[in-house]
């Protein structure tokens, strides 16, 4: 264990610690505005322009309220519950890969803060103990709704918790290993020299089904609409943090938006293809820049027809940062710095792959109602459990089928 | 650095054995095993047992210890009483108690011998690297297939029982 070793993987934990919190503060700005739009109305506008300041706000409102400790609660477990919380959900993100390997000022290191062996198993652990942050805050909180609050999330989180993981075992199968870059770098290439090896598209079987019951289980896992019964407001007040206040409930908040995170990393890891992009090297190089120089046009039309006051102002700005950021990918597409290509757009691949799959998530927290108790575990034992042992079955006849495919 | 990580995690797991037995609240005797769990995973995490460190973090630690405490939750069970002990149990309590462990030490001395010894070689961290879940699967399917098949059909036999069980009671 050299200094190198120990300075590089110190920075590497800074870089993605900070880009970590940035994105969860931001992550619940995006889920207001999204949700608001699809409700026909604004969202956050007040701080900062198009309410950008919110989360800033947020954060000081809820460090600045009333810490309030229930005299009935067992203080030892209530004050716990929060810390394994937000803990094991802050974990996760070090197993899991950015990008290939690249070489910064002569030092080869992977983009990712540990390349563990055993990453999903990692990934699966962290998963079934975080059941206890959510358990003991509602056992603790000794309060009738708080308790069936974390009783529910608890037979959720260990119904769905088959699913997912059966789901997780077929991608498994097709990349022979248990480590995220290896099942990522399993993907890298394409059929035909245009359709991408993603394990959604992969040739003897397609892993469609599995990623719809990963994507399914996720939703349950998470605790979100249309599983979020831990939590329902019409039956439980706010379910297992309801004696929750200040920063303990921040932390609770904090938790499940990591955990949004991380089950979509992981989704984008073992489904589709991770950092590899959805065509051939040259021409998907300009895929970033075409894309960010069309979000800098829109935002220069919204400009020109401001719908209020500030956005003759603000639109051009954020227009002026977008073909800055279309530069940066420009000259990192055009492979001037080769560590500059390799570092940017895996980057960009895999934020656009994790991206679209939380927007899926706030879409469906937006359109969706909210299912019944029975329904929810009846659904989970009855359909999609038996659903994913097919899924693994044909997978693994397949695999056997074409050793040399897979 | 690996012997401070043992050190650490060894302190940890007897601490939290020793405070499962002393507790007297049902969730803070399950916690504590769920502490004795987790340092062991680290423990065989220091001896290169990577795998088996996993599986005992999502076994255990998950799978387990979560129907414990979902149980204990659902009945709502409160703070043990001390139970009046009888005069016999105070009297020859530890006595027999001594006398129970020196027979099992007698025991696992003779019928391994060696295995309380003071080892002779010390013991090296991450010299062992058979413990990745490739080299487990290969011993599972050749060296240990029947047994592995025997406890897969045991484990049948349990969850039918479990489900002839649960089937009386709806009816």
């Amino acid at each position: 264990m050299n200094i190198n070793f120990i300075v590089v993987s110190l920075i590497k934990i800074l870089l993605v610690f900070g880009i970590f919190m940035t994105t969860l503060a931001y992550l619940q700005w995006v889920e207001r505005k999204v949700l608001a739009h699809i409700q026909l109305r604004t969202g956050p506008l007040r701080v900062g322009p198009h309410g950008l300041m919110q989360p800033l706000a947020d954060v000081f409102k809820l460090l600045t309220k009333e810490d309030l400790l229930p005299p009935y609660v067992n203080r030892f477990f209530y004050l716990l519950a929060p810390f394994i919380a937000v803990c094991l959900a802050l974990i996760t993100i070090s197993v899991i890969p950015f990008g290939p390997e690249v070489q910064i000022f002569g030092v080869r290191t992977y983009m990712q803060i540990s390349d563990l062996n055993v990453g999903i198993l990692f990934f699966l652990a962290l998963s079934a103990v975080s059941v206890y942050g959510v358990a003991l805050a509602g056992w603790s909180s000794n309060n009738k709704y708080s308790l069936l609050g974390g009783l529910r999330s608890s037979a959720q989180m260990i119904s769905y918790e088959l699913p997912l993981t059966l789901a997780i075992v077929a991608p498994l199968l097709l990349a022979n290993h248990l480590s995220f870059r290896a099942i990522s770098d399993a993907q890298a290439g394409y059929y035909l020299g245009f359709i991408p090896r993603w394990n959604v598209f992969q040739f003897p079987f397609p892993q469609v089904l599995g990623f719809l019951i990963f994507l399914i289980s996720a939703f349950a896992e998470t605790n979100r609409i249309p599983f979020d019964l831990p939590e329902a407001e019409n039956e439980l007040v706010a379910g297992f943090h309801t004696e929750y206040s200040s920063m303990k409930f921040a932390s609770f908040f904090m938790a499940e938006y990591a955990n949004i995170v991380n089950i979509t990393c992981v989704a984008t890891l073992l489904f589709l293809g991770g950092w590899h992009p959805l065509f051939p090297a040259p021409f998907s190089n300009w895929i970033a820049p075409l894309v960010l120089l069309f979000a800098a046009a829109m935002c220069f039309f919204q400009g020109t027809q401001p719908a209020r006051k500030g956005d003759r102002i603000t639109f051009p700005i954020f227009g002026v940062a977008f073909l800055v950021l279309t530069l940066i990918f420009a000259v990192a597409a055009s492979g001037i710095i080769p560590a500059l290509t390799a570092i940017l757009l895996a980057v960009f691949w895999f934020a656009a792959k994790v991206g679209l799959l939380i927007f899926i998530f706030i879409w469906v927290r937006g359109t969706l109602p909210r299912f019944r108790y029975d329904q929810l575990m009846h659904f989970a034992w009855t359909f999609l459990f038996p659903l994913a042992l097919i899924n693994l079955l044909l997978t693994a006849l397949f695999v056997a089928l074409f050793p040399g495919k897979a | 650095m690996d012997t401070i990580l043992f050190i650490v995690f060894a302190t940890v797991a007897v601490v939290c054995a020793f405070n499962l037995v002393f507790q007297t609240h049902p969730i803070s005797s399950a916690l504590s095993l769920i502490g004795v769990m987790g340092s062991l995973a680290v423990l065989y995490l220091l001896l290169g047992a990577e795998f088996i460190a996993m599986a005992q973090v999502i076994v255990y630690g998950g799978a387990v210890m979560v129907l414990f405490i979902f149980v204990i939750m659902l009945l709502n069970a409160g703070t043990e009483k001390a139970s009046s002990k009888s005069w016999f149990a105070q009297i020859a309590g530890l006595p027999l108690l001594l006398a129970f462990v020196a027979v099992l030490a007698f025991l696992i001395r003779s019928a391994l011998p060696g295995a309380l010894a003071v080892p002779t070689r010390a013991v090296e961290f991450g010299s062992w690297v058979g413990g990745s879940a490739e080299e487990i699967g290969k011993l599972l399917f050749t060296q240990y297939l029947l047994p592995f098949e025997v406890i897969s059909i045991l484990i049948l036999i349990a969850i039918l029982g479990a489900v002839v069980l649960a089937q009386k009671e709806i009816d």
